[in-house]
């Protein structure tokens, strides 16, 4: 599929001297669902700002369907929805009038039954007379993402959807996701949940220190979380595995105290079962046996912390 | 040109002017008004007419300009400030909309304000006094050209600024002093020799003067060089406008 961001070499220093971004390149392809996963202060929101203007990139290019963000910012930005992260709207506004505002901040004639639709869509109709300083959290959130789409975006990004967001309104806004994403629209997330990407992402990347380690499909770091690794702890420490057992792939534990296997769980046969037989055919006694799910989580810290 | 974004932008600042009418039309109207009572009911009918205008009159094209000049400040540094503030400016700057159609939308709504604001000051004056108009065209396109100028003016203000009180700072610490020693109550003639100089580089005289001058058709300073200075600010504030918006300062990180 042809990608409708592309962002290449770019990187962001701020006036400060800190470095939010370092030689950033992401390819994200038109329809998709892209979560980006990082710890705070990773560089997801000035990655997401540079891409929707609000930040200005020191160098390298982004384009969004084909424009170049800076060039020809009116191309790209007409086709681009941004849900920030904070909420930031003008507190003495009437909801229906600050998404009919959005519509016509992004250059369409006015249209009362789209914004309708819209209200509809992220329950806020019965809300649309409301002043938004009277709004619940949940409520204002909820306008922060019409405003976004008031315009009809092909690609969509939210900044943190999740941060402060009770459960219902989390589900609420997975239902709006998947529909839009039905519609064919792009949509890009940043989240600290690991959850929220398994939900609803088809691929994730990582990104810290303002590099992106990772991106991958969901489903290949599925794969991944779907292996188990069985620790066995051994009586008497060895300086290697022994031959007999080569076929097994084990690795070796902090000193040759143990042993470690590692398996898939969805495979038909995980080999556990042999593979003691087979311990104790080689004359290795063991002390205890514990098995470990590695997660998504996991693979997230190891690469944060550099090693993968 | 993304004129749907010009029209909401607009309409959207003519809101907050009906919304809060009474600080934004009502209380500036009963300030001036107060001041037609004390300068030109009270004390104005003991003083001698100026430039053979009655001194109640005369003081009027000064006052509209007095108000005119801080309400166009005070409305375009909040318009914009406000957004900045709150973090809702967000959407303006990830909108395809130019800064050619964000300050027509902001400017545009401030000038347009303080027109309205200038013109019930005006209709308010007939109550006081009576008040010749020699040249109601060019007074009306003063009025609109100051409006338009000072707002541009109070807009480069609203993005300077980094909180509310440097908000309030320019307006108080310079805009007041140029305004009450810019001739709206006396003819800058009226000064002995040095201050007279002096005065001559406060731009307000030149306003004031060629305001005045489209009421009674007399003038402190020739009305083209009035002119020329209200050029010369509006291109100056243009400039500024221009550099922010291509640098992005202070706004554009």
């Amino acid at each position: 599929m042809p990608s409708i961001v592309s962002v290449r070499d770019l990187t962001k220093t701020y006036a400060s001297g800190f470095q939010a971004l370092k030689s950033v390149n992401l390819e994200i392809a038109e329809g998709e669902i892209l979560a980006l996963l990082g710890p705070n202060g990773a560089g997801k929101t000035t990655l997401i700002s540079t891409i929707c203007g609000i930040v200005q990139p020191t160098s390298g290019q982004i384009s969004v369907g084909g424009h170049d963000v800076v060039r020809d910012f009116r191309g790209a930005r007409d086709l681009i929805g941004l849900v920030p992260q904070e909420i930031t709207l003008e507190p003495f506004e009437k909801v229906f009038n600050a998404v009919s505002f959005s519509r016509g901040l992004f250059g369409k004639a006015p249209d009362a039954a789209y914004v309708e639709r819209v209200l509809r869509q992220l329950s806020l109709w019965d809300k649309k007379d409301s002043i938004i300083q009277r709004l619940s959290g949940g409520m204002k959130r909820r306008v922060l993402i019409a405003k976004a789409l008031a315009h009809g975006p092909r690609v969509l990004f939210l900044d943190e959807p999740s941060a402060g967001v009770d459960v219902e309104l989390r589900k609420d806004m997975w239902a709006v996701v998947a529909d839009l994403k039905v519609a064919g629209v792009t949509i890009i997330l940043t989240t600290h949940y690991i959850e929220e990407a398994e939900a609803i992402a088809d691929r994730v990347g990582v990104i810290n220190k303002g590099e992106i380690l990772l991106v991958e499909d969901k489903a290949a770091l599925m794969q991944r979380m779907g292996q188990k690794r069985l620790h066995i702890d051994l009586a008497a420490p060895i300086a290697a595995v022994p031959e007999a057992l080569a076929a097994y792939a084990l690795d070796l534990g902090p000193e040759g105290r143990s042993v470690i296997f590692t398996y898939d769980t969805k495979g038909e046969r995980t080999g556990i079962v042999t593979l003691l037989n087979d311990l104790r055919a080689a004359g290795l006694q063991m002390t205890d046996l514990a098995t470990r799910q590695s997660s998504l989580e996991d693979i997230f810290v190891g690469l944060v912390r550099g090693q993968v | 040109m993304n004129f749907h974004a010009i029209r909401v932008i607009f309409l959207r600042e003519m809101a907050r002017f009906r919304r809060t009418i009474m600080e934004s039309l009502i209380s500036p109207v009963i300030s001036t008004s107060l001041y037609f009572v004390v300068f030109g009911a009270a004390i104005g009918t003991r003083i001698a007419a100026v430039d053979g205008v009655s001194y109640g009159a005369f003081i009027v094209p000064g006052l509209i300009m007095l108000t005119v000049i801080t309400q166009s400040v005070s409305n375009a540094s909040f318009a914009i400030h406000f957004p900045k503030f709150i973090g809702s400016i967000y959407e303006l700057l990830s909108a395809p909309v130019s800064y050619v159609e964000i300050v027509i939308g902001y400017v545009g709504a401030a000038a347009v304000k303080s027109v309205l604001i200038g013109l019930v000051i005006l209709a308010t004056a007939y109550l006081f006094v009576d008040l010749p108009i020699a040249h109601p065209v060019a007074m009306f396109a003063l009025l609109a050209v100051t409006s338009f100028s000072f707002s541009l003016f109070g807009f480069i203000i609203g993005i300077w600024a980094k909180d509310f009180q440097q908000l309030q700072l320019i307006p108080l610490l310079v805009l007041t002093p140029l305004i009450f020693l810019g001739g709206s109550f006396y003819s800058v003639d009226m000064l002995p020799g040095v201050w007279r100089t002096i005065a001559l580089f406060n731009p307000v005289v030149y306003l004031v003067s060629v305001f005045r001058w489209s009421f009674f058709d007399t003038a402190d300073v020739p009305v083209a060089v009035s002119l020329l200075a209200i050029a010369a600010f509006t291109a100056l504030c243009l400039t500024a406008v221009w550099w922010i918006f291509r640098t992005g300062w202070r706004i554009r990180q």
